[in-house]
């Protein structure tokens, strides 16, 4: 565990001197995870909020403004009413696993969190493997909801779950593969020393042309990886009622849609990490302010995480057959074309470096 | 449902799903018995009758005024399109003289609904293939022709704003100017329904090739309006058959030789160009007259057959009367265009996969309470 | 084709019709069930009729009889005819299906069935098409009574 942010460096100091090694570091670890669970419950509620704001500015409507000043306590209240309702389930359904579900999503997007580089001084786990964990657990979300899919014993479900897992399984090659690029450039997988790279200019400049091809593919791929319009096969309205998550009411739906935001997020965060300098400021203005560190990924973030709202409310769904064109005929071969001419790029030495 | 299983002969790797009574994409309570195999339609059988009322029924009981009345709640997208066609059976029946003012009137009218009937359409139907937010840029014009509607006669929706003997009353002074600025900014909009829905590349991708639907099937199914057009069956009532004051505008029937679900959508599109030009033909002039002709109060309709055709927003709708001179018809029919149009749907959609069924049926733009009258 | 020309070309075929153009606008000819089908056939298939386009398709209860009435257009002539064919028998009534020449007969057909009690032989699927499968009598006839759900004058 690594927590040396100076509030945290106070209170870990001090739990250290009042009680015992191990009890101590127990106690830590149990302050680190509520602390967490606070960002995730946090961070998805204004997400939620966030995207229905922006979908009503695209659609001419004013959105949620009533709870709260423009509406800040709106999804609050929603997750109060969640709280509180009765959770249905179906006749026959299996009921362990479909308990079982909502956990897997919700705790792979919480393990994810666990490893973004808020700040140089603020992330909970930087381990040297960093990306491939990342990759490695945010495809453990699949499981819940193909569990969930199957369990609920409604075909509607089950035809949303079986898309969500061949949708999953082609386009997380291409976020794998577009990240592979990128790490060419840096030479490690830690999430820390990819952003010290690019204090020498932010990725996406450094690998120019092969960067900027690795970046829109890895925002398609993502947006699909989330399962959001125009990718939401899974969900399809208009074709399969909600998906896979047709049979599920209350809290346990209230967390796969909370780990639909947050995936939507992490994947803005990965993308602001490797690409666009983390909490790196542009140009280095704020070298001296390192805790505006957080302000700036936050900023970063959140520009792409409006981009993947803009996606949703502007374009149509794509088809089942032709989400799997596209990631196997077109993503995936330039992806492999792109990944030999980075390697060329940084082998002539031709990156850019200001 | 176990009877509806129990008569298929499934194969093996094909289920029964139930598409509807509600479900989103069957825009009310239609029912769709699917055979799939995977993904893939194998077949589509409509299970209807949920709202039938038996409007039919309800007319051999009712006055020829009363009768107007229900047809509105057949196709309500197109509630004044179906009043008029009633009230023309009846004044061609009963020989009256209907004043200009009234035939020209209803002209733009009937073209208003067919806009506002259309917008909602094109924002379902973008819905439909995952564009949410055309929904609301289709019901903000809308919105401007229901307020046009609600200051002339007071119904934003079920209008009756035709009786027989011409119309309920005469137009509101303010009625000419705003479906003038309605034109204004309308002709801004249909460029802007096309660059966010018709020229993006997925929504192309997922529509032409789909749902193709042949001229020879089109005539043999019956289709009519922009489904039959779409195969390039010339089937416009207005063209063949003109009524009210359609016999001295001039404008073209959209065609489209394709067939498939993208055709049927260009179609709509350019009525709306249409559209917009019979209205700027008759708007500026309106005659001046009587907004009604007297009838009597108890109108008995002369013994015979009488068979209207006009063109709604859908397609062809027929109101065949048989009268024994008595002041309720004896029977009445309602030729209505949706339950043609949805019967070719398992003829189009079989082969395709669940995504192409529902926006092969956006285009088909059922109203369920057409098909169940 | 003017009425004239099709009466006489429609005669020819089959002896005994019954042609009429009073009290309605199209030109109305009205046939023995026996021979529904082979006119049908004959009034599409020919080249100088050519009606390919059954535009309304409606059941009648007359009284006595359950008739039938085929509004027929051609979509190349633009000429209108009107067939009518009558059963007396109101217990078992059979007519034969034109679902095979006009596909868009299949669905006017069940509803007729559904409404009416004719049944059309050699239909691909007579069932009900509104109304549930044990629904009992046909709401559209002239003695059909149910007390619970008709508002009765």
């Amino acid at each position: 565990m690594n927590v040396p942010l100076s509030i945290t460096k106070t209170i870990h100091e001090w739990l250290f001197s009042a009680m015992n090694p191990s009890v101590a570091s127990g106690v830590e670890m149990v302050l680190i995870a509520l602390v967490y669970l606070t960002i995730f419950a946090v961070l998805g509620l204004f997400l939620v909020l966030l995207e229905r704001r922006v979908a009503a500015w695209f659609q001419l409507r004013v959105g949620p403004n009533r709870v709260g000043y423009q509406g800040l306590l709106q999804t609050m209240a929603d997750a109060l009413k969640l709280v509180s309702k009765e959770l249905t389930g179906t006749d026959r359904a299996d009921k362990f696993l479909y308990n079982l579900a909502p956990y897997f999503v919700i705790i792979s997007a919480l393990m994810a969190l666990a490893v973004i580089p808020f700040s140089r001084e603020f992330q909970a786990f930087d381990i040297n493997i960093g990306i491939f964990f990342l990759i490695a657990v945010s495809s453990i979300g699949v499981i819940g909801i193909l569990l969930g899919g199957w369990s609920s014993n409604n075909k509607f479900a089950l035809i949303g779950a079986m898309r969500s897992g061949v949708q999953t399984i082609s386009y997380e090659l291409s976020v794998g593969l577009s990240l592979l690029t990128m790490i060419l450039l840096t030479g490690s997988l830690q999430l820390s020393e990819i952003i010290e790279v690019q204090k020498e200019g932010w990725l996406i400049a450094q690998g120019h042309i092969p960067a900027i091809i690795a970046f829109m593919i890895y925002m398609i791929a993502g947006t699909a990886e989330t399962n959001r319009a125009p990718f939401d096969m899974v969900e399809a309205e208009s074709e399969l009622g909600a998906g896979f998550h047709t049979e599920y009411s209350g809290m346990k739906f209230a967390y796969f849609f909370l780990a639909e935001f947050i995936n939507m997020f992490l994947i803005a965060a990965i993308a602001t990490t490797v690409f666009f300098g983390g909490w790196l400021s542009p140009f280095g203005i704020t070298e001296s302010l390192p805790w505006l560190g957080v302000f700036w990924f936050l900023m970063k973030t959140f520009v792409l995480v409006f981009l993947m709202m803009w996606f949703r409310w502007t374009f149509p769904r794509l088809r089942v057959d032709q989400l799997l064109t596209l990631e196997w005929k077109y993503l995936l071969p330039i992806n492999l074309v792109n990944i030999v001419l980075m390697a060329l790029l940084v082998w002539g030495n031709l990156t850019l470096k200001f | 449902m176990e009877t509806v299983i129990a008569n298929n002969n499934f194969k093996s790797e094909e289920y029964f799903i139930n598409m509807g009574p509600q479900h989103p994409a069957t825009h009310g309570v239609l029912r769709l018995l699917l055979t799939i195999d995977g993904e893939i339609i194998k077949k589509v059988e409509p299970d209807l009758g949920y709202i039938h009322r038996s409007i039919e029924k309800m007319c051999e009981r009712d006055s020829y005024q009363q009768i107007v009345h229900l047809t509105d709640r057949m196709d309500y997208l197109s509630a004044n399109i179906n009043n008029e066609a009633v009230c023309l059976a009846v004044e061609n029946a009963l020989e009256l003289e209907i004043p200009d003012r009234v035939k020209v009137i209803r002209t733009i009218i009937g073209e208003l609904t067919r806009i506002s009937s259309h917008c909602l359409w094109w924002g379902v139907m973008g819905m439909d293939v995952g564009a949410l937010t055309t929904y609301f840029y289709g019901f903000r014009d809308r919105e401007m022709i229901n307020d046009i509607m609600e200051e002339t006669c007071g119904a934003r929706l079920t209008m009756n704003y035709n009786v027989p003997g011409g119309l309920m009353y005469d137009i509101h002074p303010n009625f000419v100017n705003r479906v003038k600025a309605f034109i204004t900014h309308f002709k801004t909009k249909i460029p802007e329904y096309d660059r966010l829905l018709t020229d993006n590349v997925i929504f192309q991708k997922r529509t032409q090739g789909v749902g193709i639907l042949s001229k020879e099937d089109a005539i043999s199914f019956g289709a009519s309006g922009p489904v039959g057009r779409g195969s390039g069956y010339s089937c416009d009532v207005r063209k063949h058959h003109p009524y009210s004051a359609l016999d001295r505008v001039k404008f073209n029937e959209c065609l489209e030789t394709a067939g498939d679900t993208f055709a049927r959508y260009k179609v709509r599109i350019a009525e709306l160009w249409e559209s917009l030009s019979i209205i700027e033909q008759l708007i500026d002039n309106i005659p001046e007259g009587e907004h009604r002709v007297a009838t009597n109060a108890v109108i008995k309709l002369p013994k015979g057959e009488f068979y209207q055709r006009v063109e709604t927003a859908r397609g062809e709708l027929g109101v065949y009367i048989i009268s024994t001179g008595t002041k309720n018809p004896y029977r009445l029919k309602f030729r209505s265009p949706g339950f043609s149009n949805l019967s070719l749907l398992n003829h189009i959609t079989v082969g395709g996969k669940i995504g192409d069924l529902v926006a092969t049926m956006a285009t088909l733009d059922l109203v369920i309470p057409d098909i169940d009258r | 084709m003017t009425n004239e020309a099709l009466q006489q070309l429609i005669t020819s075929w089959v002896p005994e019709i019954e042609c009429t153009e009073e009290g309605s606008q199209f030109l109305t000819i009205t046939v023995v069930p026996a021979k529904l089908h082979d006119l049908m056939r004959k009034l599409k298939e020919t080249p100088e009729t050519h009606f390919d386009y059954l535009f309304c398709l409606t059941g009648v209860d007359w009284g006595q009889a359950l008739g039938v009435v085929y509004h027929l257009e051609s979509t190349i002539h633009r000429h209108n005819i009107v067939v009518k064919v009558q059963t007396e028998d109101r217990e078992h009534p059979t007519i034969d299906t034109v679902s095979d020449i006009w596909a868009t007969a299949e669905f006017h057909e069940r509803e007729v069935y559904d409404f009416f009690g004719i049944q059309f032989n050699n239909h691909p699927n007579m069932k009900r098409i509104f109304m549930t499968e044990e629904w009992e009598g046909y709401p559209l006839r002239k003695d059909y009574e149910d007390e619970i759900n008709m508002i009765i004058k």
